[in-house]
């Protein structure tokens, strides 16, 4: 009786755990702000339950045997050299044979659904942003409204948003907490990531990889209204006196932590493929080793690679 | 002259690091005054230094883990301190180049000089006798081993207070770590400690495949072996396949950083992918060489304190392969988010998966030792315990991770943080310190003190829950590793927690410090004069505590699993053997430690770019190893008759026992 009463009261304590963690709006990766974060907590839960079909089990019994065949506890059985059964060995070889094979399946069908390369298709045109992390900031090109941004990321809520991401100085993690996955930052090279921001609202963009003295800093808002909004904001950037030259970008590339939100009304044309460029040998594509990694159909590397 | 090496380069002005560097310089000197006082270098030289008994050497590794593991709590301190302060107005009192230095310290020190020397030390201590061998295969390659370890470490605490230590993480990773992003000598100092460190590892390594597979007791088939000595062959063969791609990996950021190459760099066709998938190459399996160790450790007790044989050896066996096997194959997920192609990461995820059935049947197997048996809580015992529970909840958080979605938003997040401390700390140390009490009657000839023991236990798991909890708590609040400062008001309390979790951990370690000095001086009271202080069922306890130099007069035959238990319970473990042979035993030589100094010099000059330095030891450790290696008698003789002195001592010992209590060598027959 006693031992009921105590379960009861682990598993009330436990569900108003969960209850209390689930209803806290801080953790962010439970409150995705976007369909991809949907779905990546949907694989995140789901794999928590199935797990725990294993640990709790696990768990109960490691104390209850302790327990149970402790050496005081002379009415239990003592069999001293019992150290085989058959039927055990074949269950504990089963069961987390079983558990495994239902969250691989689950795996392999989100890791394709959930690729970060892979467009979103929702109907309407997505808006392409190229990303260059540098030292220690963050530089947004509109390549088709011909702005840019520096650590202020403005994108219309309920459209597709297209990422090609790069980076001018050490590797870095593209990260925007609530709006689902992340991806790295690297020099010379081009990676791909497809997020949509489901409603309108002010989420933090961070770094997710250590990358030298200003990492801390190096976040971001990212803010995501109405399309008619941005639209709107496009406009007005059109208007900055801020231009975005060659010269204008050597400055901002200069390590510095805390870089103040800069919107410019135009960007040097090619300004992505001329940072990714830099990097490289002219007229050689890259070294032999990456080759077959980075010319692969779904990995771009080089700034005119495909769309 | 002395190349880049300046006396600015002694951070004189820093108040925090100037202090540690005193603290560390003042302890040094008292213990050598001490040694000087009481005149024991000699004895310390002859008896310590010199020895290439595995004995000695375990012990020396578990000194130097246990030593180093107070460095690496003492960066655990100011991280977690900095964290529970600096945030939002507040700086907190680390800069970030400073805290930088003390994560990356950190890593690196946790993982190759305390987790390896750890384990190295326990193998030491308990495989040649569990196996009913002398010595290892080659005792002099092992003393070289320990030296060289050694002399990697004291190049990581020497970057304390000359230079600075790197601050691009413990894995490195390129191109930060290249010369244009870290220009100064820390990211060397990582490099030569790692390096150093790495070559001892594989040999030591090799030393112990060949130990294992060739100085077997007659009847100790493969199958017959101790559970504790299969892992271990396992992490061998871990350790001599993975190590030398480490080594390369850092060879090939040394020829970057010092002749200028591009092997990881952003230009000239460098590639940084390609040191990370180096890295974690090494770096995966080295999880496992951690951990398997730890693994036979629980095997060992939880059999011994269950009062059974472990239930399911074969299931065991073959689980602990198959965990060897896959290893090499999912070393991708350390980085899913670099932008591999869905089918690459998939792959990757599943076979990483898999990895969790024969870890589940490990967990299993050790549950159902316990069932139908006679537990009894010591200290060992409870660590076993702690371990079985806290282990299974991060192997469920690895699993999620190993799922590719799931990683593309916990990527580097404080729920790996926890993730990855929750396998190291209750799945690797608890499991060394598990040993460390298990095998310590053995070594010392007296026990550790059980209640000193079980309040260490249970600092530990509270503040081990305390601390990390949070962390996976943080994970899913968005919050990344590595930050010395951070505006989100809503992670400050949890990292308040965390550090009080610390807290907990210190006192935790306090009572292990206390332990073993309540346990020293009551040393004559609690003295094992049997060697079978457990009622242990593997061949180490078939030898006096501590054992004599040789181990066992006369070489055990084996005729089952659990060898020793078996011969309790034919009724001849403790049979006198009618005659004495002459022992072979390897002389003792300095040459290992003198090539461990010169290991030091060199990686010292090699950071300072003093380069005749370098050369000049280079070409002494090959003169050394080559002298040592040409010498015609490495060995001595023990004769007979000093060998039956030594023995009847102990059959004396054993019979007085038997005397004072009747039915103490035989109660495991009952």
């Amino acid at each position: 009786m006693k031992s009921k009463r105590y379960l009861l009261i682990i598993g009330l304590l436990m569900l108003s755990g969960a209850v209390f963690l689930g209803g806290c709006s801080d953790l962010v990766l439970l409150h995705p702000k976007g369909p991809v974060g949907h779905s990546e907590r949907f694989v995140i839960l789901v794999s928590i339950v199935l797990m725990l079909l294993v640990v709790i089990p696990v768990s109960v019994m490691t104390y209850l045997f302790a327990w149970r065949y402790r050496s005081g506890n002379k009415r239990a059985i003592y069999m001293p050299k019992w150290s085989h059964s058959g039927k055990i060995e074949l269950m504990v070889w089963v069961i987390p044979i079983i558990i495994v094979t239902l969250l691989s399946i689950l795996l392999w069908r989100t890791t394709f659904s959930l690729d970060p390369y892979k467009p979103i298709h929702t109907g309407a045109e997505p808006v392409h942003i190229q990303v260059v992390s540098l030292d220690w900031k963050w530089l947004f090109i509109y390549p088709k409204q011909g702005i840019a941004t520096v650590n202020q990321l403005v994108l219309p809520a309920g459209v597709p948003v297209s990422f090609r991401v790069t980076s001018a100085t050490v590797m870095t993690s593209f990260f925007i907490p609530e709006l689902g996955s992340q991806i790295y930052a690297m020099a010379g090279m081009q990676t791909r990531l497809h997020l949509i921001a489901g409603e309108p609202g002010v989420y933090t963009g961070q770094n997710q990889q250590f990358s030298g003295r200003g990492y801390a800093e190096m976040t971001f808002k990212a803010i995501a209204v109405s399309k008619r909004k941005f639209e709107a904001w496009v406009k007005k950037a059109k208007q900055s006196t801020e231009r975005l030259d060659m010269a204008r970008y050597a400055k901002i590339a200069v390590p510095s932590s805390n870089y103040p939100v800069t919107t410019f009304s135009s960007v040097q044309p090619r300004l992505f493929e001329t940072i990714l460029d830099q990097f490289r040998e002219p007229g050689r594509n890259h070294t032999g080793l990456v080759r077959g990694v980075i010319d692969s159909p779904r990995a771009n590397i080089g700034g005119s690679g495909g769309k | 002259m002395l190349g880049k090496l300046s006396l600015s380069a002694v951070p004189f002005g820093d108040p925090i690091v100037m202090g540690a560097v005193y603290g560390s310089i003042v302890l040094a000197f008292i213990i050598l005054a001490l040694i000087t006082w009481f005149r024991q270098w000699p004895y310390l030289w002859k008896e310590w230094l010199t020895s290439v008994d595995h004995k000695r050497i375990g012990i020396m590794y578990i000194i130097l883990a246990m030593v180093m593991l107070l460095r690496g709590l003492s960066d655990a301190i100011l991280m977690r301190s900095q964290q529970a302060i600096a945030f939002g107005a507040s700086q907190g009192f680390l800069t970030a180049g400073h805290f930088n230095q003390i994560f990356s310290a950190h890593g690196t020190i946790m993982i190759i000089f305390v987790a390896m020397p750890f384990l190295v030390g326990l193998m030491n201590i308990a495989v040649p006798p569990q196996i009913g061998a002398r010595d290892v295969a080659f005792p002099f390659l092992n003393s070289v081993s320990l030296w060289m370890t050694t002399a990697a470490a004291l190049l990581v605490m020497v970057s304390l207070g000359v230079g600075d230590f790197s601050k691009a993480g413990w894995s490195g990773y390129a191109p930060l770590t290249e010369l244009r992003y870290s220009p100064s000598t820390g990211v060397d100092y990582w490099i030569w400690g790692f390096q150093i460190a790495g070559i001892a590892s594989l040999m030591t390594g090799i030393n112990f495949f060949v130990t294992i597979l060739k100085m077997r007791a007659p009847g100790m088939t493969l199958m017959r072996m101790p559970v504790f000595v299969w892992t271990t062959l396992c992490t061998n063969i871990l350790m001599i396949l993975a190590f030398p791609v480490l080594t390369v990996a850092l060879a090939l950021l040394t020829l970057d950083r010092y002749l200028g190459m591009h092997f990881f760099t952003n230009v000239l066709g460098g590639n940084m992918m390609m040191y990370t998938n180096l890295f974690w190459v090494w770096g995966h399996p080295e999880v496992y060489i951690v951990i398997l160790p730890a693994f036979g450790v629980y095997s060992e007790v939880v059999a011994t304190f269950s009062g059974k044989p472990l239930f399911g050896y074969t299931s065991m066996v073959y689980a602990t392969i198959a965990i060897t096997l896959l290893s090499f194959v999912v070393w991708l997920h350390h980085f899913f988010t670099m932008g591999a192609g869905a089918d690459i990461n998939a792959f990757f995820g599943i076979t990483t998966m898999i990895i969790a059935v024969p870890t589940g049947v490990k967990i299993f197997n050790w549950i159902f030792t316990m069932y139908r048996g006679r537990v009894r809580f010591t200290t060992p015992m409870l660590w076993t315990l702690g371990f079985i529970t806290t282990f299974s909840v991060g192997g469920a958080a690895g699993v999620l991770l190993a799922s590719p979605p799931a990683d593309y938003v916990l990527h580097n997040s404080l729920f790996l943080i926890a993730h990855f401390h929750t396998m190291l700390i209750t799945g690797a140390l608890f499991g060394y310190f598990a040993g460390y009490t298990y095998w310590f009657p053995k070594a010392m000839g007296f026990p550790l003190n059980e209640k000193w023991g079980s309040a260490a236990f249970f600092c530990w798991f509270v503040g081990f829950c305390l601390a990390f909890v949070p962390l996976y708590v943080l994970g899913f609040m968005g919050m990344p590793r590595r930050m010395y400062h951070y505006d989100n008001p809503a992670w400050h309390p949890w990292l308040v927690v965390a550090a009080v979790g610390l807290a907990v951990i210190l006192l935790g370690v306090l009572c292990q410090g206390i332990q073993l000095v309540v346990s020293i001086r009551q040393r004559h009271r609690t003295r094992d004069l049997t060697g079978d202080p457990w009622g242990g069922r593997t061949l180490e306890w078939a030898m006096a505590s501590p054992p004599p130099p040789y181990n066992f007069a006369v070489t055990p035959v084996v005729e089952n699993l659990d060898a020793f238990q078996d011969m309790k319970e034919r009724g001849i473990a403790y049979q006198q053997p009618k005659r004495y042979r002459p022992i072979h035993m390897p002389k003792n030589t300095g040459a290992g430690y003198v090539n461990g100094v010169l290991a030091f010099l060199f990686g010292f000059a090699m950071v300072w770019y003093i380069w005749w330095l370098a050369v000049l030891c280079v070409l002494g450790m090959v003169v050394i190893l080559i002298g040592r290696a040409s010498i015609d008698e490495p060995e001595f003789t023990i004769p007979a008759h000093e060998v039956e002195k030594m023995e009847k001592k102990r059959f004396m010992q054993l019979a007085a026992v038997e005397r004072k209590a009747p039915g103490t060598l035989s109660r495991e027959v009952a």
